[in-house]
């Protein structure tokens, strides 16, 4: 199972400043397990107490998993995830 | 970056302003996209408010793939990030702050409070870390 997965501007310090990095999983929450031995404190950045932080989107294969399953999403053979911080204010 | 503050055409000001009226009073808000590296913002797009409130905003994450994607493709990024506080000034709030994503945005409050009248104040910040630091805006007359 290889995936790839878009990092946004403000995650790439974790990655080498990689904007794409690879990653296997089934599921979405795999795929983050799976980054996080590589890029360790990413896993951080995107959950906390067990689900998605609430203004972090991420997608897979384009569809916002907010709407397909959260962390339990699966996730194709060659498929794509996406990692983008909302843009949000008051 | 932050140094010299942000360079912008008067046109695209104007956009914004009109952007912010138009909304007014739920907040307005968009991007301007500029080629990478490049701190000079070009590409005007409006967003939508997906919470349609006077007092929060946030991008619709269906069109923020979409155009984010489009940058990527374009070699672009957000160069400026704005939106409108309709019932106080144009400064970053709390949660501003908070939610800043893009250490390499120019953040440009628009306020359409009553009290200013026809006129709108707009004014940009560069927020990285938590520090909100402001920066002159120089205007490009066309």
């Amino acid at each position: 199972m290889s995936v790839t997965v878009s990092i946004p501007t403000i995650l790439r310090p974790l990655t080498g400043d990689q904007k794409r990095v690879p990653a296997s999983g089934a599921t979405l929450g795999a795929v983050i397990d799976d980054l996080e031995t590589r890029h360790a404190g990413l896993r951080d950045r995107l959950i906390s107490d067990g689900a998605l932080h609430r203004f972090v989107n991420v997608y897979v294969d384009d569809e916002d998993v907010r709407f397909t399953g959260g962390l339990d999403t699966p996730v194709a053979d060659g498929g794509t995830v996406t990692v983008l911080p909302a843009v949000a204010g008051g | 970056m932050t140094e010299t503050g942000l360079t912008i055409r008067r046109e695209l000001v104007e956009k914004m302003i009109a952007h912010a009226r138009r909304d007014h009073p739920d907040e307005a808000c968009g991007v301007i996209a500029g080629p990478e590296g490049s701190d000079r913002p070009e590409r005007f797009i409006e967003m939508l408010n997906a919470e349609r409130s006077p007092t929060f905003y946030r991008f619709d994450s269906g069109e923020q793939l979409r155009v984010w994607r489009g940058m990527d493709e374009a070699d672009e990024e957000p160069v400026v990030i704005y939106h409108s506080h309709t019932a106080t000034e144009a400064y970053p709030s709390r949660t501003d702050v908070k939610f800043a994503s893009e250490p390499h945005a120019h953040y440009v409050l628009i306020s359409t409070r009553e009290e200013l009248g026809p006129e709108a104040e707009v004014r940009s910040f560069a927020i990285v870390d938590g520090v909100i630091t402001e920066e002159p805006v120089h205007i490009l007359e066309d």
